[in-house]
């Protein structure tokens, strides 16, 4: 079943800046959201653990992967636009759930 | 160049950068390479680190934004750079940064810390003193945020400035900027343009330092190499004219030949240049100095540009100059080449190898006008000025010859003939002429810097045993008319 997948994903921050802080807080909303119980969100904080970069590829901070499901994706920027966030993760929101 | 800043500068690792940039790069600045695809652009960053390594102990960080580090390593093995060795003895780090539009989503601001962290992380596990960026546009082509780009990538060289690390930027030539994104704005301390085009089918590389400040530089188009050994510039204005000078004498190989000359033969280590017409005997001339350096035990180097090395060897033996024991002993080398077979660098970049291979002390080029056919009056001239230069720095007595054609001189010949001549210490001049419907060879000695000669035309004739001057044409002391 569908919702039975799971979401790994990665953020690439560079310390407590105000963008990787609003990028962990856009994303954790969103899961939160539209992933309940289904996802997990492992920050990397380039600060401590430069030689982590190569891998990804990173360049730009923040950076949020999407390890699984595959293909990787991988978005750059604060996440502030929900739903280019959703899109580009393809996450389809649950549009009746958490609805003020 | 007289070097009149006190910046601080590193050696480029390119042979010859160095002289053309007053003595390198500015220390722990950008420098930033623009060409077009294919100008050697990324085998100039490479060169730079792998020297850098290897001659300043200065290591080094190849950040390439285009080819995976494998690629790097076996594109760059080619020209003798051993990437992986230098990489496994911690001198030396390829880092690919592979940014793929199609797989990066923007949204909202973000930074390019993570560029700066990668930086940062490489550049301290080895202690790099010089970077390369290969090439820092791709990162326009992977993010859409040109303007946070602009102010990123000013940041970085403000950043990589404030480290004091000699960092190499490469960009793609632009339609009317230096670099597609406009890099040079950022980069005010040194550019470097290169240059790669075909004329009349002979491709030859340019450089030309568009701006050094607080440096001294040439500001010439300089060609420059891509050969097995890498890189090389040949700046064509590194004629320094502090050669040290010989009073030394040497004789033209041909004994009544001397006689013209007040001190009895050239100057050691000077240059000759022998002008005429198709069959007035350059040639032979040319063979009778060689002899001369092989009886003097001196070797001797002969550019051939019209004749198979046996052709000239059996050509001088009717005539009586034998040149064999010697080529079998390896006093005398005999190099024949179309002169169309390669530009005019490589042609020069023959020269020197063979000079510092075979280190002869006698060169001789038969005829030099052959080269006209390779390029442009200028570009030869600028050629032969730097032969020249290079032979006179050596201390080698050169001679080369210089076909002039009968209808007068053709306008390419013309551009030789300077250019050889006003750099030529000797000039002979001969000629066929017509005495009662007979020919009439005849030399004349057109100048000889700081010596007095013969200022008459002299007859001679070629037999079996060689050149036989008129009696009537040979100074003796009573009708001597030496002059300067």
């Amino acid at each position: 079943m569908e919702n039975e997948q799971r979401w790994e994903l990665r953020l690439y921050v560079a310390g407590s800046t105000p963008k990787s802080v609003l990028a962990l807080k856009n994303i954790t909303r969103y899961c939160e959201e539209n992933l309940e119980g289904r996802y997990s969100i492992e920050v990397i904080d380039l600060l401590k653990t430069p030689q982590l970069a190569e891998g990804d590829q990173i360049v730009a901070i923040p950076t949020l992967i999407r390890k699984v499901p595959i293909p990787i994706r991988k978005i750059i920027g604060d996440l502030s636009d929900e739903e280019k966030v959703l899109v580009g993760l393809n996450i389809r929101p649950m549009p009746l759930k958490n609805q003020p | 160049m007289q070097e009149i800043s006190s910046l601080a500068k590193v050696s480029t690792g390119i042979e010859g950068l160095d002289e053309v940039t007053g003595g390198g790069f500015p220390e722990g600045r950008p420098i930033l390479i623009c060409g077009s695809a294919g100008c050697g652009k990324t085998l100039f960053g490479v060169q730079f680190l792998v020297k850098g390594i290897l001659e300043q102990n200065e290591p080094g960080v190849f950040v390439s934004f285009d080819e995976t580090a494998a690629d790097l390593t076996a594109n760059t093995s080619s020209l003798g750079f051993d990437l992986d060795k230098l990489s496994g003895e911690g001198k030396l780090r390829v880092d690919y940064i592979r940014i793929e539009r199609s797989e990066i989503e923007e949204t909202g601001e973000y930074d390019l810390e993570g560029l700066f962290i990668r930086l940062n992380y490489a550049i301290e596990a080895i202690g790099a003193k010089r970077i390369v960026l290969d090439t820092l546009e791709s990162l326009f082509s992977g993010m859409k945020n040109e303007g946070l780009l602009r102010a990123e990538i000013r940041r970085l060289f403000k950043w990589l400035k404030d480290k004091g690390i000699t960092t190499i930027i490469t960009g793609e030539r632009g339609v009317n900027t230096l670099t597609r994104q406009g890099l040079e704005e950022y980069i005010s301390d040194c550019v470097i343009l290169l240059d790669f085009r075909v004329v009349d089918q002979i491709a030859t590389r340019r450089l030309r330092i568009v701006k050094y400040r607080g440096s001294t530089h040439g500001t010439n188009e300089y060609p420059f190499l891509i050969d097995e050994n890498g890189v090389s510039v040949i700046p064509i204005t590194s004629l320094k004219l502090d050669y040290g000078t010989s009073s030394e004498l040497i004789s033209t190989g041909l004994k009544p030949l001397d006689a013209l000359f007040k001190k009895g033969g050239f100057y050691e280590g000077s240059s000759t240049l022998i002008t005429g017409t198709a069959g007035t005997a350059k040639t032979i001339l040319a063979g009778y100095f060689a002899l001369g350096s092989c009886l003097r035990n001196e070797r001797v180097l002969i550019f051939s540009f019209e004749e198979a090395p046996e052709q000239t060897i059996r050509n001088l033996l009717t005539i009586g100059i034998d040149l064999r024991p010697y080529i079998e002993s390896n006093l005398l080398q005999i190099h024949a080449s179309r002169p169309t077979l390669y530009g005019l660098e490589m042609h020069l970049l023959n020269v020197n190898k063979l000079l510092t291979e075979f280190n002869p002390k006698t060169v001789i080029v038969d005829p030099i006008s052959s080269l006209v056919s390779v390029g442009s009056p200028v570009e030869v001239k600028a050629m032969l000025v730097r032969l020249i230069d290079t032979l006179k720095t050596r201390r080698i007595n050169a001679l080369f010859t210089c076909l002039m054609s009968h209808t007068g001189i053709a306008a390419g010949d013309q551009g030789t003939i300077e250019a050889v001549s006003s750099l030529a210490d000797n000039w002979l001049f001969l000629e066929n002429g017509l005495v009662s419907g007979k020919r009439q060879r005849s030399l004349l000695i057109v100048k000889s810097r700081g010596m007095e000669h013969y200022n008459d035309s002299v007859n001679f004739t070629i037999s079996s045993a060689g050149i036989n001057f008129a009696a009537s044409s040979i100074p003796t002391k009573s009708n001597s008319a030496h002059g300067k």
